[in-house]
């Protein structure tokens, strides 16, 4: 083993290691994993001392199937509005241009939404990129740390004239996903309800808040403008800077409406009087 | 009058209207009797794939080989037809093309 290896390679080559022989070194190893075109690393033997190409085969075959597998899992919206095989297809694409950075499978897949979006032959769907975004936050906020969100009466205890300038913190499982393109009712369609009967309109530009204020996580559809107002609050910015925002962006925001979603969803953790 | 004024005594009103809306919803209904398992994972997502419906079978490469981009996708985006106006966003599909 090398003493130094780049981060991200060094967790490939983990996952790699247990499968390479003294005389296979691990780059070699695991470059012929993820490039299907590769013949067998010269040195990789059976048990009978001889080059073992199909036992390599099926060891590249599984970490691929393997991979392609856990994006079904994190991504069951795009994959149900893609089919199964064009979504088998396109994850293999990705996984061999897109291999692990990190042994945890949880954490793959963060550069599926990017890859979809510049994917041509999906140029005629341009909103899949956002429904596996909203699928990857949904991940995000799953695997979130927990913490038991801001007690909204912390709230009326701040005086009337310092409330403007409070700052909240973000809880740690709390998102925005902002879209041009209706996310929520097409990952409810596709994944969280499927048999409800959701007419999709996709004029509509829909924004959703994760929170997960316990275990499961919930998704709120966003008023208009409250994804600035939110996004504002989870940058840092004061309450009434934070409204002044959404309020020019969309003249018929309504500040104690939103807020309240935000406090309802345990989107925040704490907050901070200036 | 374009757009108001965040000021003070509006935002404290806005503030004490939302608390007040919540004060009645919430706080009771908030215990869960749950248990989160820690360390427990969603489904195929810390095993190996070794069982049964994996591909021991597919030993040679071609499971391997997707072409994406010669097939059609057949799930329920399909049926959806986009507005004429809305495919403006796709200023970046040059990049990170797969080598077809």
């Amino acid at each position: 083993m090398p003493t130094t290896v780049d981060p991200a390679f060094g967790a490939l080559a983990d996952m790699c290691a247990m499968a390479t022989s003294d005389k296979v070194d691990e780059t070699t190893f695991c470059e012929a994993l993820f490039d299907p075109e590769s013949s067998t690393p010269v040195g990789l033997v059976g048990p009978d001392g001889e080059t073992a190409p199909k036992r390599f085969s099926v060891y590249r075959n599984n970490v691929v199937v393997s991979l392609c597998d856990a994006l079904g899992d994190t991504f069951p919206a795009v994959k149900n509005l893609l089919g199964d095989e064009y979504f088998g297809a396109l994850a293999r694409a990705f996984v061999t241009r897109h291999p692990p950075k990190s042994p945890v499978l949880l954490h793959y897949g963060a550069d599926f939404a990017g890859f979809v979006e510049s994917f041509p032959p999906l140029e005629a769907y341009p909103y899949l990129a956002d429904v596996a975004r909203l699928e990857w936050a949904w991940l995000q906020a799953y695997h979130a740390t927990d913490q038991v969100p801001l007690d909204p009466s912390r709230l009326s205890s701040v005086d009337a004239q310092s409330v403007g300038a409070v700052r909240f913190r973000r809880h740690p499982a709390a998102q925005v996903v902002t879209s041009r393109w209706p996310v929520w009712d097409l990952v409810r369609a596709n994944r969280f309800d499927p048999s409800a009967d959701i007419q999709i309109d996709l004029q509509l530009a829909q924004s959703v808040l994760l929170t997960r204020p316990e275990l499961s996580v919930d998704m709120l559809l966003l008023r208009p403008g409250a994804d600035i107002f939110v996004c504002a609050l989870f940058d840092g910015a004061m309450l009434a800077e934070s409204a002044e925002a959404a309020q020019k962006a969309f003249e018929n925001f309504s500040l104690s409406d939103c807020l309240s979603d935000c406090l309802s969803t345990g989107a925040f953790a704490d907050l901070d009087v200036a | 009058m374009k757009h108001k004024a965040m000021t003070a005594a509006i935002v404290a009103g806005a503030v004490a209207t939302a608390v007040a809306g919540l004060s009645t919803t919430t706080t009771p209904a908030q215990a869960q009797a749950k248990e989160k398992c820690y360390g427990v994972s969603l489904k195929g997502k810390n095993d190996c794939k070794a069982g049964a419906g994996t591909t021991c079978a597919g030993t040679s490469t071609v499971d391997y080989q997707g072409n994406a981009w010669t097939l059609v996708p057949k799930g329920t985006c399909v049926s959806m037809e986009l507005p004429g106006d809305r495919k403006g966003s796709l200023t970046e599909l040059n990049r990170d093309l797969p080598e077809a």
